[in-house]
């Protein structure tokens, strides 16, 4: 039995529309947290996949798609490359691989920043988890619609 | 210099990944696949020389030294099985250039060899039990969907009996990380190798220790939990099961060889005494599952399951000369082995058929071709001058010194059996006339599978005729596992910038 997607009721898309941008921006949220307090790349990687996924459930294909605007086998690539960059920074630099580097940076709006390689391999890790958790269910939303 | 040791799982990690981004271009991704799996090789070449100049060679990342941090470390078995990955991979790169459908290539079909091929090198090269467990998952993950790939009946009831073995086995090997850890506070090798000793645990190392040999011996597929393998590896197109048939066995028994020379070494004459059980019934089992098949590549399968066996009698026995031995197996065994799924597939390609009974012919219209097969094919059987000869006589030897005799007989027969399956699919396949509603195809074959099938042939009477190089790096890995002290020192203690 194939049930259609777009069979969906109102009270979802309604709630869809309003909490794909909440959770999207909670999802950055868990992001940037993630290095001294509970979150990161994994969990919220998981939270953005999950609010498109939503989305997708309460719309269609197309326009789920459309909200992600790149194929999501690529988010895996590129999230794979930039965790890599982070780890060969250290190499670049004289360390081992992995090794974390820091810069301090001033930011007009935002102040005083403390970057480091360890939020590049967690954004590397968010890109990884977004692409293969969409990949699995796009897929298999495909072939529900035939 | 230290990134060397990383080079490895990094060239097909970017690989893989450059290689998602290239999706849409088949092009590109199969020009990927031969440049990333080029660049593994000789990646595990230079870390082989510098590993036989420079010894042990160790990667502290992120320069959190160990135990706290997971250290990377290369010895010459490390670096040996390294460069056989390297050798298989691109093989396999190679070969699946003109044999791999379009749709596989379109399904993701590169990315996930090179992430296996990653996975698998990671297995070489780390030093600590819980990063291992990652890079099972690694190569595991990868290594299913290749195998479920082609969405054939049969492959998915293999594939369904790989997954739920080897997710087993894996959840057996978490549960005793878990032990483990409990027990010493320390996953690290070489600081376990330090520890444990020291540990007045009444045997509770030891028998997590068992559970460790049970969960390898699955991922091994040595008796007797072995025959996921048979069941599976025949269904997967030629170039991935050459690929498996090369490495993912080999993952497992390089664990046991690594975790029972360094960490679980305290009751020897049990744990070994296990092993050398497991090891005779593997050889003789296997050879004789072998003989019941009519498909070739299942007869190459339950004898890549014997063969098994003879690995673990290295192990087993725990002298010098049989470790030695052991690690030549290893080496003659890769690319024999491999090469004998790779030729199955070109004997499918002209007969169209793996079924014994439906081929023939081959040796009047392929004569070159028939050669070629007949090296592997002797090799296996322990022909001498060949690697196979080399490899066996060296496990009997260790068997006499060891005076052990039954596993002696048990070599012995295996041998018997071995050459017995292998001659039926010599007369069957080569010299009966070919059926009459199949005759043997006219067409050329495609220059790569030439290169892939006389590249590693070659490989094989190289190993056959020149014993010594390849015996001395055996023997100084043997010893490098017996006294693993410098290991230790250079895990535990490695420079940091």
């Amino acid at each position: 039995m194939r049930r259609d997607l777009r069979s969906s009721s109102v009270i979802l898309k309604a709630a869809a529309q309003l909490l794909l941008p909440l959770l999207l921006l909670l999802s950055l949220f868990l992001l940037l947290r993630g290095h001294h307090e509970p979150g990161g790349g994994f969990i919220g990687g998981l939270v953005a996949a999950s609010a498109i996924a939503l989305h997708l459930f309460a719309t269609d294909m197309r326009s789920a798609r459309g909200v992600l605007r790149v194929d999501p086998r690529s988010l895996m690539g590129v999230g794979l490359l930039v965790a890599l960059l982070a780890g060969i920074v250290g190499p670049l630099t004289g360390g081992p691989l992995l090794a974390g580097r820091w810069v301090d940076l001033t930011v007009p709006i935002l102040g005083e920043l403390h970057l480091g390689t360890p939020i590049l391999f967690d954004v590397g890790v968010y890109l990884v988890v977004v692409g293969s958790v969409l990949t699995f269910v796009l897929t298999l939303a495909e072939t529900g619609e035939g | 210099m230290s990134l060397l040791v990383a080079l490895p799982f990094l060239i097909p990690m970017v690989a893989g990944s450059v290689s998602l981004l290239a999706w849409p271009s088949r092009r590109a991704q199969r020009a990927i696949a031969v440049v990333g799996t080029a660049g593994q090789l000789i990646a595990a070449v230079v870390l082989l020389v510098v590993v036989w100049n420079d010894g042990i060679q160790v990667l502290a990342a992120g320069a959190w030294p160990a135990p706290y941090g997971i250290t990377l470390a290369t010895d010459l078995l490390s670096a040996l099985m390294v460069l056989m990955t390297g050798i298989t991979g691109f093989a396999a790169a190679l070969y699946s250039l003109p044999t791999i459908s379009s749709r596989m290539e379109r399904n993701g079909y590169y990315p996930l060899m090179h992430m296996l091929l990653a996975g698998v090198a990671g297995v070489f090269l780390t030093t600590d039990l819980f990063n291992l467990y990652v890079w099972f998952e690694i190569l595991l993950l990868a290594s299913f969907a290749l195998l479920a790939m082609g969405q054939e009946r049969a492959q998915m009831a293999g594939a369904l009996k790989y997954v739920v073995l080897n997710l087993f086995s894996s959840a057996m090997f978490l549960s005793a990380l878990g032990l483990l850890y409990g027990l010493a506070g320390t996953l690290n090798m070489a600081d376990l190798a330090v520890k444990l000793p020291a540990l007045d645990d009444g045997g509770r190392v030891t028998l997590v220790s068992m559970l460790f040999m049970l969960a390898f011996s699955i991922k091994a597929a040595s008796f007797p939990l072995f025959f996921w393998l048979p069941a599976s590896y025949h269904t997967a197109p030629v170039a991935v099961s050459a690929l498996f048939a090369g490495l993912l066995t080999k993952v497992g028994v390089y664990s046991l060889y690594r975790t029972f020379t360094l960490v679980f070494t305290e009751d020897v004459p049990w744990t070994h005494g296990w092993l050398q059980v497991s090891a005779g019934f593997t050889m003789v089992v296997g050879a004789l599952g072998a003989l019941a098949q009519t498909d070739i590549r299942r007869t190459f399968a339950f004898l890549h399951v014997s063969q098994i066996g003879y690995m673990l009698m290295g192990l087993a026995l725990f002298t010098p000369i049989a470790l030695a031995a052991g690690v030549f197996y290893f080496a003659h065994h890769i690319i024999m082995k491999s090469n004998l799924f790779f030729l199955s597939g070109v004997i499918y390609r002209l007969g169209g058929s793996y079924r014994r009974d439906e081929l023939g012919g081959l040796w009047t219209a392929r004569p070159w071709l028939s050669l070629v097969f007949l090296v592997p094919a002797l090799s296996l059987c322990g022909i001498p001058p060949l690697s196979g000869f080399w490899g066996k006589l060296l496990i009997v030897r260790a068997g006499v010194d060891a005076g052990s005799g039954w596993l002696l007989a048990a070599v012995l027969v295996t041998s018997v059996l071995t050459l017995l399956a292998v001659m039926r699919i010599w007369a069957d396949v080569f010299w009966k006339a070919a059926p009459q509603d199949r005759p043997v195809r006219r067409a050329p074959l495609p220059v790569m599978l030439w290169v892939v099938t006389v590249g590693l042939a070659a490989g094989t009477l190289w190993i056959g005729f020149t014993v010594e190089p390849l015996w001395a790096l055996a023997e100084r890995a043997s010893a490098q596992l017996l006294d693993p002290s410098a290991y230790i020192e250079a895990v535990l203690s490695p420079e940091l910038p």
